[in-house]
């Protein structure tokens, strides 16, 4: 166990352990991405790059939303806005296992105090296409990461398989810092001039949003913005290959994925507002599939998914 | 499990047995579900001790393990290679054409003067004998785990890296040696590059550092010492006896559960088992909730206080000895406990302040769940439901009020946040809030009881009001599907609809109601064909008598679907399917509970020598008269003529048929089976002697239509209990 790490002090030095843990084991620390999403998953360094032959490694906080958890900023451990952890590596090291757990070492958690333990759990992600086998991680008794091998994502196989690595920064930090209630844990140093919690933070915004969310967001906005989004994304990628203006390949995957984000985002946030009943739940998916799939398609048509003129269909 | 003989009479046939090697084999992964452990180690030995048999390599026992993190299979007394065999192959005559013999030699891969000439009927024929050598025993085991590992039935199997090789979670190590007085021996083997050794790794956290083995005994004690129990039987037993005596310490019972506990030992390696309490404010939830609760989310055990009949602790198993003796690791699981039971309590809460004003939000709620896009939503069908549960009432015994009542409300749970968390408890949640909101018991008993029976060993509901509600949602169900042509097709049955027939089979006989089934469905059909959407029933038929047909047609498939139910549900009770066929040819077929006295009955009835001797009369009489009737082309349906018998014999029947008759149709009507059957049975005597002592045909034609006619009687009487003509043999 190396030089036994002090506990950290608050969320955001467990944040900042985590990348420093994660950069000295060679992965990308890269930011996150400028859009609405669910989960650090939907993050295209990790949807789109799980594709194709070509090695990667990233780690990266990703805000997430989901808009029907919001409780106002009164839930001691639920927010529609919260934080998520996420690495991705692909191929998986054989040691990705033994990687994890010394990211937990890093951020104060014992090995020989706690009761750390690997319990099934599927992954299946039915807007994204795909799914993969793993674990939820127990740190005694309380889940604190997704651990999942990436079988297939967007309809293809993942050939090489990336290992995935989703830690819930929230309820992980209310653990190692101590607190049942997430909003009154540490943001900053505790002896900060200015010590502000979680809650000075967020709480505020969680009223605010939740309001929004759950009973002012136009409907008849958000429909057009999904009609508008998906349409958008099918003509980005119905463009030719070869553009007319510099005359070079440029397939644009990213552009129309952006597209499939912001479809996703938008059904969440009408999921919220209870205008989908469950028979149009099924087929908002089943939408929001066909974009993702059709963009990860794409993706492997761009030199980054693998694409070379020799291997071109 | 088989243990490894250890045992000194054991140690000494091994002794002799000199050259029968040991086998050990592990397979040591990332973590294995739980669930999938057992069968892997049953597959495991399965696969490689067929495999070996099948290669020429007996054994004498084996056993397989499952942890957490491995497989291991201990195979002993191999044989340390196959034997050799001697294989003859005939060939072609001796001077055939030279390419016949060139062929036979290509394919034995002998040369011609290896070939033995031996005399065969024809003349001299070439024989081919071929020495097939025996394999060692590291040969074939490295091919047949090669093998099992490659094709093992994992449920669900994964790659990882940049490999193709698939097992359920990253494959690490393969351990495999052979071993003997002499030592052990690695067996050569590279799976995808993962080469085979003789080393492991010990318990995770507590003693993860490799080392080597030498046998089965070595590898279980080495990997105790590091802190990995192989058995998962031993765990278990473990885990029992350690959280019992915990408990036992306080005065409090653990609540039993086995299959948490064979979950519970797949996953760990090093049980430790550590005793918790709930906090105060969380022990008025309902025990089911708490109970639900701690299982699915925690894997925790329920411990319940014999004095207060409440669950007030908790037991849970680490993985892991701390310096703290677990303290930490409790107080973590403690907080996670809290923090979910406040979410429980919460809902608890809220729930019932809904229950308590009557429920009605949640009923309405149910208006926006569709039950099935082509019958509608939760609603309508609890609205057919309740209609259903009204008319069925009286046949049970119901008030018709109350039973409307409670189908009303008995799925209202459903939109409860309670059962929208733990789905398990719909129907018991349902209950409690029916009590909350006030309402007759009989209402929350059948809130709870109206799925009931689910399977084969559950119980049925008996209250009258709780036996309505089930029949209606079951046969509301069934209707349904059938209505829009979604039926089980072999092994498919997404809606459970076997499940729902043998319920409505199971909730008729057990309470032994008397209600004709085929009306009931004609009705449901007529209430579904009005209602607006796309059904078959209605939608293809043509003006009223189109709809007619269809209905008519459904329902008699639906009630057959019920026949063959109850069939497979009575074989199983020991009741011949052609006794039933008899039974289910007589009219009034759709009244379960008779149909099946009647079987019951004739089962009987058939197991006495008279009964079964009755049949082979009774065909016979059946045959001769059938065979008459089609020659003259008229039935002989007159009642016959007593002048016009003959002999005795003939006599006696005319008699005994009087007799017979006078008991049967009275005791039919009354539904005495027993006493119709015992009757008919009684004609065996006369039956037998009159075909002994007279010939049918006979040359007088008045005397031959009289006994044909006679026949006619058999053949009535006899058919007014059963269709005999459907009895095998």
């Amino acid at each position: 166990m190396a030089e036994t790490l002090q506990k950290p002090r608050s969320f955001q030095e467990i944040i900042m352990r985590l990348q420093s843990y994660w950069a000295a084991k060679g992965c990308a620390v890269l930011q996150p991405y400028d859009m609405e999403v669910g989960a650090g998953t939907f993050h295209p360094a990790t949807t789109l790059r799980a594709l194709g032959p070509t090695p990667w490694s990233a780690a990266y906080v990703q805000p997430s939303r989901r808009p029907t958890d919001g409780r106002y900023g009164d839930s001691p451990n639920r927010w529609q806005h919260y934080y998520q952890y996420q690495v991705i590596i692909k191929p998986s090291p054989p040691d990705l296992q033994a990687l994890y757990l010394g990211s937990l070492e890093a951020i104060g958690i014992d090995m020989k105090m706690h009761d750390i333990r690997f319990v099934e759990d599927d992954w299946e992600s039915p807007t994204l296409g795909a799914w993969g086998l793993g674990w939820e991680v127990w740190c005694d008794g309380m889940e604190v990461s997704q651990f999942t091998y990436f079988q297939q994502v967007g309809g293809h196989d993942c050939k090489p398989v990336s290992g995935e690595l989703t830690y819930g920064l929230e309820r992980l930090a209310m653990y190692v810092l101590g607190f049942d209630d997430g909003n009154e844990m540490p943001f900053n140093d505790p002896d900060a001039p200015i010590p502000l919690t979680y809650g000075d933070v967020f709480r505020e915004a969680e009223a605010q949003y939740a309001r929004w969310n759950f009973d002012v967001a136009d409907t008849d906005t958000l429909l057009q913005h999904f009609k508008d989004a998906e349409a958008e994304c099918a003509r980005i990628l119905a463009q030719r290959a070869d553009d007319p203006k510099t005359g070079r390949r440029i397939v644009m995957a990213l552009p129309a994925y952006d597209q499939a984000i912001k479809a996703s985002h938008v059904f969440n946030l009408l999921d919220a507002r209870g205008v989908i009943s469950v028979t149009e739940r099924q087929a908002y998916i089943g939408r929001v599939r066909t974009l993702t799939v059709a963009c990860a398609d794409a993706f492997l048509q761009t030199a980054a998914g693998g694409y070379t003129p020799e291997n071109a269909a | 499990m088989t243990a490894p003989p250890s045992a000194p009479n054991a140690r000494h046939d091994r002794q002799k047995a000199t050259d029968m090697p040991d086998l050990l084999i592990e397979l040591f992964s990332e973590e294995i579900p739980a669930r999938m452990q057992g069968k892997a180690a049953a597959d495991l030995k399965k696969l490689v001790t067929d495999g070996l048999v099948e290669a020429g390599l007996t054994y004498a026992s084996a056993g397989a393990f499952s942890t957490p993190r491995r497989l291991a299979l201990s195979v002993e007394g191999v044989l340390a290679a196959s034997p050799a065999v001697k294989e003859e192959r005939k060939g072609p005559k001796v001077g055939a054409p030279e390419q016949a013999l060139a062929g036979f030699l290509r394919s034995t891969g002998l040369s011609e003067d290896q070939l033995e000439a031996r005399d065969d009927k024809k003349g001299q024929v070439w024989f081919a004998v071929i020495d097939k050598p025996g394999r060692s025993a590291a040969e074939i085991v490295a091919e047949v785990l090669e093998q099992t590992v490659r094709n093992f039935p994992w449920p669900k199997s994964m790659r990882w890296g940049d490999g193709t090789l698939r097992w359920v979670r990253p494959l690490h190590s393969i351990l495999c040696i052979l071993s003997d007085e002499a030592g052990a021996e690695v067996v050569p083997l590279d799976i995808d590059g993962i080469k085979a050794g003789d080393t492991t790794h010990g318990h995770r956290f507590m003693a993860s550092d490799a080392f080597s083995v030498t046998s089965f005994d070595d590898y279980a004690t080495k990997l105790k010492r590091a802190k990995v129990v192989l058995d998962a039987s031993e765990r278990a037993d473990h885990i029992w006896a350690e959280a019992t005596n915990q408990a036992f310490a306080q005065g409090m019972e653990v609540v039993e559960d086995r299959g948490l506990l064979t979950e519970v030992a797949g996953l760990v390696e090093w049980p430790v088992v550590l005793l918790g309490k709930i906090e105060e404010q969380f022990l008025d939830l309902p025990p089911e909730v708490l109970k639900t609760s701690m299982k699915e989310h925690q894997k925790f055990f329920s411990v319940k206080n014999p004095k207060t009949g409440r669950i007030e602790q908790y037991v849970t198993v680490a993985n892991i000895e701390t310096a703290d003796q677990g303290a930490t690791i409790l107080a973590g699981n403690g907080r996670v406990l809290s923090a979910r039971l406040a979410d429980a309590k919460f809902f608890w809460e809220n729930d019932l302040r809904i229950a308590k004003a009557g429920m009605q939000p949640w009923v309405d709620a149910l208006e926006n769940v569709t039950f099935h896009n082509k019958l509608g939503s939760q609603k309508e069908r609890i609205e057919r439901i309740a209609a259903l549960a009204r008319e069925i009432a009286p046949s049970v015994g119901a008030d018709p009020d109350l039973a409307e009542q409670a189908a009303r409300v008995a799925k209202a749970d459903l939109s409860s946040e309670m059962v929208y968390e733990f789905p398990e408890l719909q129907g018991l949640m349902g209950r409690y809030y029916s009590d909350a909101a006030g309402l007759p018991v009989e209402v929350g008993a059948a809130c709870e009881e109206h799925y009931s029976p689910l399977g084969p060993s559950d119980d049925v509901p008996t209250a009258p009001v709780s036996v309505s509600v089930a029949l209606a949602d079951k046969i509301d169900l069934l209707t349904g599907f059938w209505a829009i042509d979604e039926k089980p097709t072999g092994s498919k049955d997404p809606f459970a609809l076997r499940r729902a027939a043998l319920g409505v089979i199971r909730l008729v006989l057990e309470n032994q109601i008397r209600i004709p089934l085929e009306g009931l469905i004609v009705r449901k059909f007529d209430q579904l064909a009005a209602f607006p959407i796309g059904l078959i029933v209605g939608g293809k038929g043509e003006g009223p008598s189109g709809l007619d047909d269809m209905v008519g047609q459904v329902s008699s498939d639906l009630l057959s679907f019920f026949h063959d139910r109850l069939k497979v549900f009575l074989k199983d009770k020991g009741i011949r399917h052609d006794i039933i066929d008899a039974c289910i040819a007589m009219p009034n077929n759709d009244d379960l509970t008779l149909l099946v006295k009647r079987a019951e009955a004739l089962s009987e009835a058939l197991r006495t020598d008279d009964g079964e001797n009755l049949i082979q009369g009774f065909k016979r009489a059946n045959n001769i008269l059938s065979a008459e009737e089609k020659k003259d082309g008229v039935s002989y349906e007159l009642d016959p003529n007593i002048k016009f018998a003959e002999g005795d014999e003939e006599k006696v029947l005319f008699a005994a048929l009087d007799t017979a008759d006078a008991i049967i149709k009275p005791a039919m009507e009354q539904g005495k089976f027993a006493e119709a059957m015992h009757a008919m049975a009684q004609l065996r005597g006369p039956i037998d002697a009159f075909f002994e002592a007279v010939q049918v045909n006979d040359e007088n034609q008045i005397v031959r239509r009289n006994r044909l006619c006679l026949l006619h009687r058999i053949r009535t009487i006899c058919g007014g209990v059963a269709d005999l003509t459907k009895i095998e043999g």
